[in-house]
């Protein structure tokens, strides 16, 4: 367990870092916090010739509020959203679902940027960024541009980054006086990655939710919006028979893997959908 | 000579607390794990291991690897065969028991997933590792029998041919009159049972640092294992070496549980590197390669009856277990003991006199099985304990009655149970009463049926278990394994008045030096700071079995006070000489040689300095011996068996399948308690294991014989976040084989957890009509169960 030979710069500007990811292209990887990345060198499943290390780099781990969002820098660690009374309270749903990941050393190191550019299906921000409707700030040599979390998570560790392209930040829009958010998984032990996780948003009006989004993670290659189960639950109060008709219309198609059969995560999915969406709704 | 032994006194330490002295050193960084040494001229060895289940090397080509940098040796199987003789993983007094040859490199066939193929030494880890990715094999893939279920069948594929079948070992237990018996029954029951194969996870993986002296022909070999002279033995036969030219270390071990009392071939080929090359050869199994080579454990499949009469007596028990022990039974201890204590165990608390059981155990192509911490208790009690709970619900009993019916009388000892396992004096009762009554158990019943109304499940589980200990040579020595079943202490009182106890049995983290200290002080009298332990060099200590199958403190231990008493005598007659007294008149109280009730006399420290260095003051025809060696074996019975009970409050789910364990009971009798606070700490990091392998570990293979998780977070060891609080307490029956009384501990938490926490999950889920009978209990299970999925 002993990671292969690679070269390592620690750029200490952005355009250094964008100049080496241009450079090396497919050969380079971005370290970040390493938790994930430093396992899988030393797993050898991934094998860099450059390692460009982005923790010296000034001002992406800022947490900051702009006028109609709230903008996390990608060198944002996990403790650090924890512990941020903006992100408290503004983004309730991060509050809450950062506290899932890992442990408190892991969360010590590992930041917002990296987990969502490695786009581990089972991860809790990449879902967070779905069901927020987050943007992902993404910078190259030829520029900036914005991708929706939508369409930022492309399958399994997969993403919309570009060769050369970092991940500076993402962009959360403020939610509005009526939004509501509620946040569940189920893993075995604590901290570990979700047999099944929910992420989801939805506007208050009256008894009755509205722009519904249901981010559910641990059950595809990606994040996914159940799509058809927030139609159901659109513009309804929430109660019972809402309920179990929800959960009819989750068209979820999760695998089975070593640590539960497709038929339990697809079951799970639905008990998680009933205790998120009635917490979402009180 | 026992009249002089007082364990209650003030002036004892046996029965208290004791911190552990070694804990600060530990806690500062200074424990000196294998990997902490250094040696100059080291090298480091990394394996090619087969990536297949079973296959054939066609060819392999070390060429580009051995032209990488840093690599100084890369040696296939063939070239560690020319220095390294295989080995047999037999007992003798098992009979028909059959295993191969085993060479530590596989030779023309690899026969598991993980086996070692090409070992690669060079200057550093990493280099070795990139080297190991440039050795180029040609593989065969062969059909791999990974089903035990299917591995005896016709057509199947034999594993060695020179067998003809796949069969290791197969044992029949039948006292008669079990037909007769279960067709008398009112109550029959019966059920098939599986447990999952799960392993130890030591903290510090297993290590060897093997350094050969050509000009001494000796190996000195700091070794990370429990048995350090099993492994002297060992490595001197297979390496062709003098016995007392094999220097065995181990100092800090980190967790052993019984995964480092085996001989692994990737061990055994660094020390053969080292004699190949002269110079020092350092493994360390890294996190990936443990969970492909370390033993694994358990992977039973038990079918059961159970026969009982109106009133709930049992009549009967009847058990068919099946487990595949991977490609090779493990040398020395062999791979069949698991089976066996299955067969010896199971129903071994119960009154019972009509029992029927059958062992088969089966060759496959995955990891090979062998002794971890329980060896067979926890499916010998689940599956008892499980039968007992589904008799008393067919006949409507409680749980407990139940076993109050059928528990052996704590006035029936000695005896022996059905299976022929003779017990000394047990106390089932009395730990089955004092469990109730610390679980409250007639509470919690209440507060689960008021919980049940408000959709809140909840179940209890209990479980009675027995626990071998103190094991005699009928363990090992008996079938022809050097496993010392005797162990030594040899003790000095040192010019500066100091204590040295030097002694065969080792300390793997448990505490084992701190319980040798505090019976040495308490024997001699001296302050427990007087004492310094000296364990786990063969250089050094005397010749002894080391610590597995809870043996250190019963035996370890009894040599411990047997040579303290000797030493005392001795020390005595010196200070009747200076005194000019009788020695019978006198007595060491803290640290000073006394005329009895008095403090009259003189220091330890002013005897040994008379001794050492003024001995021109005592009498010219009286010599001082101030060195002592005695011995300890078990003599009266093969082992001495311990008992207890234990108690789980569990909640169950029944939307998801998760069960919570809310909390665990234990009431254990391992006669005379050393130290309750590390006996308590044994049975909770026992209660734990036994948790993980019930509930989250497991190793899992694919139909190719692939093992899916050999990571930390594929492999679900539990952590404190999810385990319970857990309550212990203690019920003291000293044996009488021995002045100490001790029995063993190591094994009680870890034999028991897992058929107390089925039972609970059963109690809960029974008001659903539904039951588990697999291990790990897992969600998939638990809804499978509930007819949910």
């Amino acid at each position: 367990m002993k990671a292969p030979r690679f070269a390592y710069a620690r750029p200490a500007t952005l355009e250094g870092a964008l100049a080496l990811l241009a450079a090396h292209g497919e050969e380079a990887r971005v370290l970040a916090g390493g938790q994930s990345l430093v396992a899988m060198l030393n797993l050898r499943v991934a094998a860099p010739r450059v390692l460009v290390d982005i923790n010296r780099v000034p001002g992406l781990g800022e947490v900051a509020l702009g006028e109609s969002c709230v903008r996390i820098g990608a060198l944002a660690r996990h403790a650090e959203l924890e512990r941020s009374e903006l992100v408290a309270r503004h983004l309730p749903l991060l509050a809450r679902a950062v506290r899932h990941i890992a442990h408190p050393a892991i969360r010590n190191r590992g930041t917002f940027g990296g987990s969502c550019a490695l786009a581990d299906p089972a991860a809790e921000l990449p879902a967070c960024a779905l069901a927020l409707g987050a943007k992902l700030v993404l910078r190259g040599a030829r520029g900036e541009r914005r991708v929706a979390a939508g369409e930022f998570f492309r399958g399994l560790y997969e993403t919309a980054l570009e060769a050369g392209e970092l991940l500076v930040a993402a962009e959360f829009p403020l939610p509005g006086p009526a939004s509501a958010s509620a946040f569940g998984e189920l893993a075995r032990r604590h901290g570990d990655y979700a047999l099944v996780g929910l992420a989801a948003y939805a506007q208050r009006d009256g008894p009755a939710l509205r722009d519904v989004r249901l981010a559910f993670f641990g059950v595809a290659d990606r994040p996914v919006l159940a799509a058809r189960a927030a139609a159901v639950l659109e513009g309804r109060r929430v109660d019972e028979a809402t309920l179990a008709r929800a959960v009819a219309a989750l068209d979820l198609e999760p695998r089975g893997d070593l640590h539960a059969s497709a038929a339990t995560r697809r079951r799970l999915a639905g008990v998680l959908l009933e205790r998120v969406v009635k917490e979402l709704a009180q | 000579m026992s009249g002089e032994l007082d364990f209650e006194g003030p002036a004892s330490y046996v029965g208290r607390s004791v911190s552990r002295p070694n804990a600060r050193r530990l806690a500062e960084g200074r424990g000196q794990y294998v990997d902490d040494i250094v040696l100059p001229r080291m090298l480091h060895v990394a394996f090619v291991r087969s990536p297949h289940a079973h296959a054939r090397i066609l060819s392999i080509d070390t060429s580009r690897a051995e032209r990488m940098p840093g690599v100084r040796r890369v040696a296939t199987g063939a070239d560690i065969a020319r220095i390294c003789k295989p080995y047999v993983g037999v007992l003798t007094h098992l009979a028909g028991m059959r295993s191969p040859p085993q060479h530590p490199l596989a030779l023309e066939v690899a026969r598991w997933q993980g086996e070692p193929v090409v070992a690669v030494a060079a200057e550093s880890r990493a280099e070795a590792e990139d080297a190991c990715e440039a050795v180029e094999i040609a593989w065969q893939e062969l059909p791999a029998a990974l089903d035990a279920e299917r591995a005896l069948e016709p057509g199947a594929t034999v594993i060695h041919a020179e067998f003809g079948d796949n069969l290791c070992f197969r044992r029949v237990v039948d006292t008669g009159g079990v037909d007769e018996a279960f067709a008398g029954a009112a109550a029959v029951v019966e059920d098939t049972l599986s447990f999952g194969r799960h392993t130890g996870v030591t903290l510090e993986p297993r290590s060897m640092l093997a350094d050969y002296n050509a000009a001494e022909e000796s190996l000195t070999a700091y070794h990370s294992g429990q048995s350090p002279h099993m492994m002297q033995a060992i490595l001197a036969s297979r390496l062709g070496l003098d016995e007392h030219r094999v220097r065995i270390v181990c100092r800090d071990v980190g967790g052993s549980f019984g995964i480092k009392i085996h001989i692994y071939g990737d061990e055994m080929a660094a020390c053969a590197l080292s004699i190949m090359l002269r110079r020092p050869v350092k493994f360390v199994a890294d996190r990936h390669e443990s969970f492909l080579s370390d033993i694994h454990a358990r992977d039973h499949r038990v079918r059961a009856r159970l026969a009982a009469d109106r009133e709930g007596n049992v009549l009967a028990l009847e058990i068919d277990d099946l487990t595949g022990v991977g490609p090779y039974s493990m040398y020395p201890r062999s791979s069949a003991v698991e089976c066996n204590q299955v067969l010896g165990l199971t129903g071994g608390p119960y009154r019972h006199k009509r029992y029927r059981a059958t062992g088969t155990v089966v060759f496959q192509n995955k990891n090979p099985m062998s002794q971890y911490r329980a060896v067979g208790h926890p499916i010998a009690t689940a599956v008892a304990e499980h039968m007992i709970d589904r008799a008393a619900r067919a006949l409507a009993l409680d749980p407990a009655d139940m076993r109050r019916r059928n528990l052996i009388p704590d006035d029936a000892y000695p005896c022996q149970s059905p299976s022929g396992m003779r017990f000394e004096q047990l106390s089932h009762h009395a730990c089955l009463e004092k469990l109730v009554a610390l679980m409250d158990y007639p509470r919690l019943r209440a507060g689960q049926a008021a919980l049940r109304a408000q959709g809140v499940h909840r179940g209890i589980g209990l479980a009675s278990f027995i626990e071998v200990t103190n094991p005699s040579p009928m363990f090992y020595g008996v079938g022809g394994a050097r496993i010392a079943a005797q162990d030594g202490c040899t003790m000095r009182l040192d010019a500066s008045g100091a204590i040295i106890a030097a002694t065969g049995v080792t300390e793997q983290g448990q505490g084992t030096e701190t319980m040798i200290a505090q019976i040495a002080a308490t024997v001699l009298g001296v302050q427990m700071s007087c004492v310094k332990v000296l364990t786990g060099d063969t250089d050094k200590v005397p010749y002894g079995g080391g610590t597995w199958a809870s043996r250190a403190a019963g035996i370890g231990g009894e040599a411990v006070l047997q040579a303290g008493l000797a030493l005392k005598k001795n020390i005595l007659e010196v200070g009747a000489r200076i005194l000019k007294t009788d020695a019978g008149s006198l007595d060491i109280a803290d640290g000073r040689v006394v005329k009895r009730g008095t403090s009259e006399g003189l220091s330890l420290t002013e005897l040994a300095r008379i001794v050492y260095y003024r001995g021109n003051e005592l009498p010219a025809d009286f010599q001082p011996e101030l060195v002592v060696t005695r011995h300890y074996r078990v003599k009266d019975y093969p082992f001495v068996f311990t008992n207890g009970a234990q108690g789980c409050l569990a909640e169950i789910d029944p939307e998801t399948g998760f069960v919570r364990v809310l909390k665990m009971w234990c009431v254990d009798d391992c006669g005379r308690v050393i130290n309750p606070k590390l006996v308590e700490e044994q049975i909770r990091g026992g209660i734990v294991q036994g948790l993980g392998g019930a509930l989250t570990e497991h190793c899992r293979y694919d139909e190719r014989g692939q093992l899916l998780n050999c990571t930390m977070a594929d492999y679900l060891v539990p952590m404190a976040g999810e385990m319970p609080d857990i309550e212990v307490a203690h019920i003291q029956t000293p044996t009488r084989t021995s002045l100490l009384g001790a029995k063993g501990a190591g094994e009680a938490g870890t034999g028991g957890a897992p058929g107390a926490l089925m039972n609970a999950v059963n109690d809960a889920l029974a008001a659903f009509g539904a039951r588990v009978t697999s291990q790990p209990i897992t969600p998939d299970v638990v809804l499978a169960a509930l007819g949910k999925i």
